[in-house]
């Protein structure tokens, strides 16, 4: 099986925790006409990282880089839950069972149903087995 | 009252003998050391060359620097098996300054921290609660042995857990205190939210940090102490080099001990009487470790008017230094310790800015550091770490709490010329 197709590449980017951080990446990534299709943020002390999926990851990152931000790409998987009560927990379970830890992960609800966004420590073990599972794995095309 | 009235109030003329006498014994201590010999022939100064106590401005100083240049033991005039006791304080660049005391040395320190205490009417019947670091620094065990010597009874508390410190105060009825004034600051806080009323005080010593008139009226109001101000520093023992007597303007130094010189920090020239400088210190009486106008760093003045209670000449109360050293909650810091850190991780940046605040009356260090472009790796878990580890080394080499921030890279000041790192919030005190 191409695991490789369902890899997707999150922009990570680093921001202290101050006002007007978040606006001058958006920013940033407004004028290239990028687009964000789904994001986070993580804080801890005093700092954070944003967590994004955009349609154009690499002209995203030449650009935050050009503006003196730190950047790197991290590989995500995007799994399409039932936008329904349990929808998570099929999901969640199928990796659990699998010992496949979730290290952190986001979630959008979009026209065609609900979208997790997952970082996991065993990616291509991830990708397997929610495959084998039924359950339906978005491949990288749709975002970028 | 008196620990030792006859060395305490001798006459300008018999001390001047004396000090001149204990000096060319000094130099004849520092002989064994090889800074000391070169730097003596170097500038041509003999024994027999010092004839009067003018004669030792021929001698160039001691710096700090020297002292930690010879790291570990390149100081000692004694052998080994003479040490009894070793203390460091940080120094500038990772490596401690060490110190070192023969059982002599220990001696004389107790019976100068003893005048001290005694000066300002401490006595046997005394319960003494010493709420200061134990460890290398030196204001634990010197005023320890001190305060024993006199025949108090000594509470060696140290630091930290300040409702128990309050609760000893009460349970044993403790009459003298001794820590930093900032420390001095929080105690009397906690000890006011805890309802405790600290009826049995009545003298506290502050020292190791620059203290202000208005911290002395705040203290003595809270705690219901007097307070007095205590100077030393671990080069010539620890504390006990000067404290005030009961008058409270002005610190008395033990000119038996101690050779006072106040010069111009830029030329290196004497000042004056009654002009600011700083205080250049040749120790008289020291065995493992002598030294000769050893450049202290502090800025003083040599106060003209004698004192009511007998004794000698007095400096006034130390206001600020002439290098960049900080006091951090009684400890030493140089921004350069930092750089030196910072430059060990290579995770983060060579870039960074100190700023000192207090909160509560404690100091607060934050420092602000630029994380690697290179090493990020997008992952919050790893940037978490790397706080925690940056704040741990700086723990380690400074001996000292302090808050790491992460900042963008690119987001600290870059300085051309002489480089502005450290901001102090501290209100002036």
């Amino acid at each position: 099986m191409d695991t490789q197709k369902f890899v997707i590449r999150q922009i990570s980017i680093f921001s202290e925790n101050r006002p007007g951080r978040l606006a001058a990446i958006a920013h940033a990534l407004g004028e290239e006409k990028i687009n964000i299709l789904a994001f986070s943020i993580a804080e801890a002390n005093g700092f954070g990282v944003v967590r994004a999926l955009v349609d154009h990851p690499e002209r995203a990152h030449d650009k935050l880089l050009s503006l003196g931000f730190n950047v790197a790409f991290t590989d995500v998987i995007a799994v399409r839950m039932k936008d329904q009560p349990g929808g998570l927990y099929e999901v969640a379970k199928i990796l659990g069972d699998a010992g496949v830890n979730i290290e952190y992960s986001y979630a959008y609800s979009g026209k065609e149903g609900a979208v997790l966004i997952l970082r996991v420590d065993q990616v291509e073990e991830a990708i397997k087995k929610i495959k084998n599972s039924g359950a339906t794995l978005l491949e990288r095309s749709v975002f970028h | 009252m008196f620990w030792d009235k006859k060395i305490e109030t001798l006459k300008p003329d018999e001390l001047q003998e004396l000090q001149l006498k204990r000096l060319k014994k000094t130099l004849g201590l520092v002989q064994h050391v090889d800074f000391y010999r070169k730097l003596l022939s170097g500038a041509g100064v003999k024994t027999s060359s010092i004839k009067t106590l003018d004669d030792i401005q021929k001698i160039p100083f001691t710096k700090k620097q020297d002292l930690r240049d010879g790291y570990p033991f390149g100081f000692f005039a004694v052998p080994m098996k003479k040490i009894v006791r070793i203390h460091t304080t940080s120094g500038t660049t990772g490596k401690p300054t060490v110190v070192g005391y023969t059982q002599k040395d220990l001696d004389t320190w107790a019976d100068l921290i003893a005048r001290n205490m005694t000066m300002v009417g401490i006595g046997k019947d005394d319960i003494f609660q010493n709420m200061v670091n134990y460890g290398m620094f030196t204001g634990g065990l010197g005023f320890h042995y001190g305060a024993e010597k006199i025949g108090m009874a000594v509470i060696p508390s140290a630091t930290g857990n300040t409702k128990r410190q309050i609760e000893m105060i009460m349970d044993f009825g403790v009459t003298t205190i001794h820590c930093t004034p900032s420390y001095a600051m929080h105690l009397s806080e906690i000890a006011e939210e805890m309802g405790a009323t600290l009826d049995s005080l009545r003298t506290g010593i502050f020292g190791a940090e620059p203290w202000s008139e208005s911290v002395r009226q705040t203290l003595e109001k809270r705690l219901g102490v007097t307070a007095y101000d205590s100077y030393g520093l671990s080069e010539l023992f620890g504390p006990g080099v000067a404290f005030e007597c009961p008058e409270r303007d002005g610190l008395h130094i033990w000119h038996d001990s101690f050779f006072v010189e106040i010069i111009d920090p830029k030329t290196g020239e004497r000042v004056s009487d009654g002009e600011r400088g700083e205080l250049v210190v040749t120790p008289l009486v020291k065995e493992a470790m002598p030294l000769l106008r050893y450049r202290t760093g502090d800025i003083t003045v040599k106060m003209e008017d004698g004192c009511l209670c007998g004794r000698g000449q007095k400096i006034a109360r130390i206001t600020g230094r002439s290098d960049d050293m900080l006091v951090i909650r009684g400890i030493n810091v140089f921004p350069s310790q930092v750089e030196h850190v910072l430059l060990k991780i290579p995770e983060v940046g060579n870039q960074f800015m100190v700023y000192i605040d207090r909160i509560n009356h404690l100091d607060e260090m934050t420092v602000d550091v630029e994380i690697n472009r290179e090493y990020f790796s997008g992952e919050l878990a790893d940037l978490a770490r790397l706080q925690k580890k940056v704040v741990k080394e700086l723990r380690d080499a400074l001996e000292l709490r302090t808050t790491v921030k992460l900042v963008e890279p690119g987001s600290l000041p870059r300085f051309e010329g002489k480089a502005k790192r450290v901001i102090d919030r501290r209100e002036a005190i």
